[in-house]
């Protein structure tokens, strides 16, 4: 079993940088948690969240060591460093940069702000990290392994919480499934191929004209989507996503919506684009149902929702639908427009959370999108902050959702895939009805009550502040965003 | 670069963005100060507007004042903006209503003045960026952005049924452009594999050869999204709502401007870049603008509501636009785009109008009104003037927009031309049966008996129009001779488009026009930077 052959070097570290700086960092908050008393001041102060915050931007700083357009592979070629993994590590680090600055305050206010929330937060980032950067089936499922049980973890974090450990148990079963789900996929890819190595995988497809175990493969081909797709949460697998999303705490549910999201899609672009573009055939018409389905159900659901966590879940479910469409499409622009599309929604989808931070307190959550009645008038910059977030996720120019939309429709036209863009625009046309119904509450109605906000966070406002101006500025100016997206997949080629 | 020395669009079309970005920084306290600043904005924008007028060559059939910067290279994306003799006087239009509707808005606003001022100038930048926009996705951002301020501005300072009213606006309009969207892509991506330069600059795509069937397509998205915005019938039914529950400078700028933005998206966009298929559809919009204009008519007749009545006629003075339009020659067309100023200026008229008794007695229902003229004789004499500009009377603007679309509709059209006519004798009875009711006859409620004449501001409000509607009407070649060549240009151009590809099917009808009317007025495209 040559594959189990492992060379080592030094060399090998440099390319896992980032994930050996935030593993370090995690392991010495562990470490440091046990030297504090609980309830002691140094925990009051949050230090671990600052000491998570300065592991992620030494995480990110030894990332700037490998330039652009850097290409080569590590540990016998299962980790790769390449635009592709760049891009989705530095995505990632963003993600959890923000995420981190979203809790800081509010883990606190909760009563989660132990060591072990920023701990499981940068292993569940490290296991991101490794999806987006795995070249080998393996090493993709370890990835997702340790992110999905660290962020099982902290869906069920708030434990005196009984939504929050119903989120975290639903979560593990449905998870656990879903991994055995992929597992089997592996393992049948594995069995008809005869290798876990992507690039092996490919080449086995493409040079055999014949290969002997194809309804094994294809088989294979269809439980890898159902593991991907639970991840991503697709339609059918999305079921777990609501129940999740509400009762998980905000920030992680922020963190889930798009990390998560955003490392699945880059093991499942890079698993099905790099090494099963042989079988695109077999998996284009599967993906074009799954996306027609995941955008209409996420967005006919979501029109009926009361709780804005639970709205933002089923419309997380649609985007990942509209993500879907440029999978369908397959062709370069629909690659890049994957890429370009989980940076913009990104930021528009953790600054939507974080405002929802920011407008609960102990024990009063105000996640009900009623509670938001009057907000323009009280906290107008706020408001004007969720306004902004609102038009994005519904695709309204001149936001990072628009271009984004725009990008995706445009590589579905591009691929003659017609009416999928059709049924795309419109069904982003039924999505602003449930992202006008926030500002209709924000603006047009009077408060039924004063609404209750715990003292600011500052750095949860800077979290704010950062993602209003990503939107702005990716839906301004995209030009820089979109030549990266470009770059980063050019190894697809 | 250009005449004026500087990038005069550009500065035409985000002035009052940065207006409204200074405002930002006035503290909301300071309501009057905020006021004056919103007014003297406007009048500044207003003012460089006008060398746009000044310098414009009406010798020239194409684009002037063209700019073109990169904006996003990586999709063949550019910032190209330009204005020709139509897009031109609505600009006019537009700068002039919107310094109008602020000193109307002087007391109907009451609460979170800032906000409206600002959300009234962003609302400005975006009117005036579609009509300047030459990139069809500058135009498409610009088209969107129009929607966000106007849905808060009826939504937040709107009456009782508010929140209906803007969503429905909204989402009409949204689900109408989304799948223009589409077909601006596909259009892109048609041309950029037939010539290879993929671009969404507009005056190139204008020479795309595309296949009949896919046009047909294309030219429906684009037609469902602009007859949404006209609004032409069947489409129609988010207009009432909008515009009985906007505030009243909402209504006027929503029928002053937004509407146009309809019209002027077939005339710039959808036509000429699908010429074969706009020819084909003539049967079609036609009769569907005529349905507009008599069933808008009937409609009004029946209002009991003020502002309904107004609402409904603008469908019916949409018809006229839609209908001379596609008569496709050079008097339907330039009497299309004479009404759609006509239209902007009368119609913000009546809603001013309507606003300033509402204002004093705080309903629109012509029944709690009556004899109104002996107790406000100023007010009566403005509104008569109004009134009947509104009916195309002579003498006034709206006699010469209607009468070039009737007679370019009877040119190609006798029958529709008979239809269309009737509209105008609807119009004097709804219009006329209204005026009568409100204005004439014994006063009946005695809260009318203390109403006051309009104040100074509100004369400075409404004198600017009245001048307008005489001079337009009078005077109607001094606007004419602006967009004239645009216009020959334009159908010069479709025309020898659709029939490179149909060999004059339609030749019958084009007969009477003459030939050296057509082929004399076409200059070459000559855009000026």
């Amino acid at each position: 079993m040559e594959i189990f052959q492992i060379q080592f070097s030094t060399a090998d570290l440099l390319v896992i940088a980032p994930e050996l700086v935030l593993s370090g960092f995690a392991l010495l908050i562990l470490l440091m948690s046990a030297f504090v008393r609980p309830g002691r001041s140094s925990e009051q102060k949050g230090f671990f969240g600052y000491t998570a915050l300065v592991g992620v931007v030494a995480a990110f700083i030894s990332l700037l060591y490998w330039g652009v357009g850097v290409e080569t592979s590590a540990f016998s070629g299962m980790v790769r460093i390449d635009p592709f993994s760049l891009f989705f590590k530095a995505l990632i680090m963003v993600i959890a940069l923000l995420t981190i600055l979203a809790s800081l305050d509010y883990a606190k206010r909760e009563g989660i702000g132990f060591g072990e929330y920023y701990v499981l937060v940068l292993f569940a980032t490290v296991g991101m990290m490794l999806m987006a950067s795995g070249v080998n089936l393996l090493i993709i499922f370890l990835g997702l392994e340790v992110m999905s049980i660290s962020i099982y973890v902290l869906a069920g974090i708030m434990r005196d919480d009984p939504r929050s450990v119903e989120a975290a148990f639903k979560y593990f079963l449905l998870g656990a499934f879903a991994s055995a789900f992929l597992l089997y996929g592996i393992a049948l890819t594995y069995a008809s191929t005869g290798t876990l190595d992507l690039g092996g995988i490919g080449l086995v497809l493409t040079e055999q004209a014949w290969i002997s175990g194809l309804p094994i493969l294809i088989t294979g081909l269809a439980l890898l989507i159902v593991g991907f797709g639970f991840k991503i949460a697709l339609v059918p697998f999305h079921m777990w996503t609501p129940d999740v999303y509400e009762g998980a705490p905000t920030s992680i549910t922020a963190f889930m919506a798009t990390g998560v999201k955003a490392a699945g899609f880059a093991a499942f672009v890079r698993v099905f684009f790099y090494a099963l573009p042989a079988l695109q055939p077999y998996w284009t018409e599967i993906m074009w149902v799954l996306a027609v389905a995941t955008m209409t159900v996420g967005n006919l659901i979501a029109l009926s929702q009361t709780n804005i966590k639970r709205m933002l879940a089923y419309s997380s479910i649609a985007h990942a639908g509209y993500i879907l469409v440029a999978f369908v499409a397959g062709n370069d622009l629909g690659r890049s427009s994957i890429l370009f599309y989980l940076l913009a929604y990104a930021f528009m989808n953790i600054g939507a959370f974080t405002v929802v931070i920011l407008l609960g307190k102990k024990g009063e959550e105000n996640t009900l999108i009623s509670d938001y009645a009057g907000l323009g008038f009280h906290h107008p910059l706020l408001a004007v902050a969720m306004t902004i977030f609102m038009f994005s996720l519904a695709g309204v120019p001149p936001t990072a959702g628009f271009m984004a939309k725009f990008y995706v429709f445009s590589a579905a036209v591009k691929a003659n895939y017609y009416w999928l863009a059709v049924i795309g625009v419109l069904n982003s046309a039924v999505a602003a009805y449930y992202y006008l119904r926030v500002l209709i509450y924000m603006y047009f109605r009077e408060p039924e009550r004063e609404l209750a906000i715990g003292g600011f966070s500052p750095a949860a406002v800077l979290a704010v502040i950062i993602s209003v101006w990503g939107v702005l500025y990716i839906g301004l100016l995209p030009s820089a965003f979109l030549a990266l997206a470009q770059r980063s997949i050019q190894f697809l080629l | 670069m250009n005449p004026v020395g500087f990038p005069i669009v550009t500065a035409v079309t985000f002035f009052p963005l940065a207006g409204a970005i200074v405002l930002l920084f006035i503290p909301r306290v300071q309501e009057g100060f905020l006021k004056r600043a919103a007014l003297a904005i406007s009048l500044v924008e207003f003012a460089i507007s006008l060398p746009l007028f000044i310098f414009f060559d009406e010798g020239l059939a194409g684009m002037q004042f063209v700019e073109r910067i990169p904006w996003i290279p990586e999709w063949g994306v550019n910032y190209v903006a330009g204005v020709d003799g139509i897009s031109l006087l609505l600009i006019l239009l537009t700068t002039f209503l919107t310094v109008l509707c602020i000193l109307s808005s002087w007391r109907a606003v009451e609460r979170m003045v800032k906000e409206y001022m600002i959300a009234f100038l962003i609302l400005e930048t975006g009117m005036i960026g579609v009509l300047v926009a030459l990139d069809l996705i500058l135009f498409y951002v610009f088209w969107e952005v129009t929607l966000i301020p106007m849905y808060l501005i009826i939504g937040v300072w709107g009456g009782p049924r508010r929140i209906y009213a803007a969503v429905k606006f909204f989402l009409y309009t949204m689900a109408g452009s989304v799948l223009m969207l589409v077909a601006i892509l596909a259009l892109y991506f048609l041309h950029g594999k037939a010539t290879g330069e993929y671009t969404f600059d507009l005056l190139k795509l204008y020479q795309a050869a595309l296949p009949i069937k896919t046009q047909y397509l294309m030219f429906a998205a684009f037609a469902v999204a602009f007859a949404i915005k006209v609004p032409m019938f069947p489409f129609h039914t988010w207009l009432p709502d909008a515009h009985v529950e906007a505030p009243t400078a909402g209504s006027v700028i929503l029928a002053g401007i937004l509407l146009k933005l309809g019209t002027y998206g077939f005339i710039r966009f959808a036509v000429p870049l699908f010429p074969v298929a706009a020819f084909k559809a003539i049967p079609i919009i036609s009769v569907l603008a005529l349905i507009g204009i008599i069933y808008g008519a009937l409609v009004s007749m029946m209002q009991a509501d003020l502002k309904k009545l107004v609402a409904f006629s603008s469908v019916s003075h949409l018809g006229f636009v839609m209908l001379g339009m596609f008569a496709f020659n050079v008097q339907g067309v330039q009497g299309s785009v004479y009404q759609m100023l006509n239209h902007g200026v009368s119609t913000g008229a009546l809603f001013l109008i309507v606003g300033m008794i509402y204002e004093r007695r705080h309903t629109r229902m012509i029944a709690d009104f009556g004899g109104l003229s002996k107790v406000m004789p100023v007010f009566a004499t403005f509104f008569m003037i109004v009134a009947l500009s509104s009916i195309a009377l002579p003498g006034t603007n709206g006699f010469v927009g209607e009468f070039l679309i009737l007679l370019g509709t009877f040119k190609a059209n006798p029958v529709y031309g008979v239809l269309g006519a009737t509209g105008v004798i609807l119009a004097a009875v709804y219009m006329l049966w209204m005026f009568q009711r409100v204005m004439f006859g014994a006063i009946t409620h005695k809260e009318n008996r203390q109403l006051k004449d309009l104040n100074l501001r509100e004369i400075v409000t409404l004198l600017p129009i009245v001048v307008m509607i005489i001079w337009m009407g009078v005077f109607p070649k001094f606007f004419f001779k602006k967009m004239e060549l645009s216009v020959q240009h334009f159908l010069y151009d479709i025309k020898a488009r659709y029939e490179a590809v149909m060999p004059a099917p339609t030749a019958e009808q084009e007969q009477p026009l003459g030939t050296e009317e057509e082929g004399a007025g076409h200059t070459p495209v000559n855009a000026k930077e």
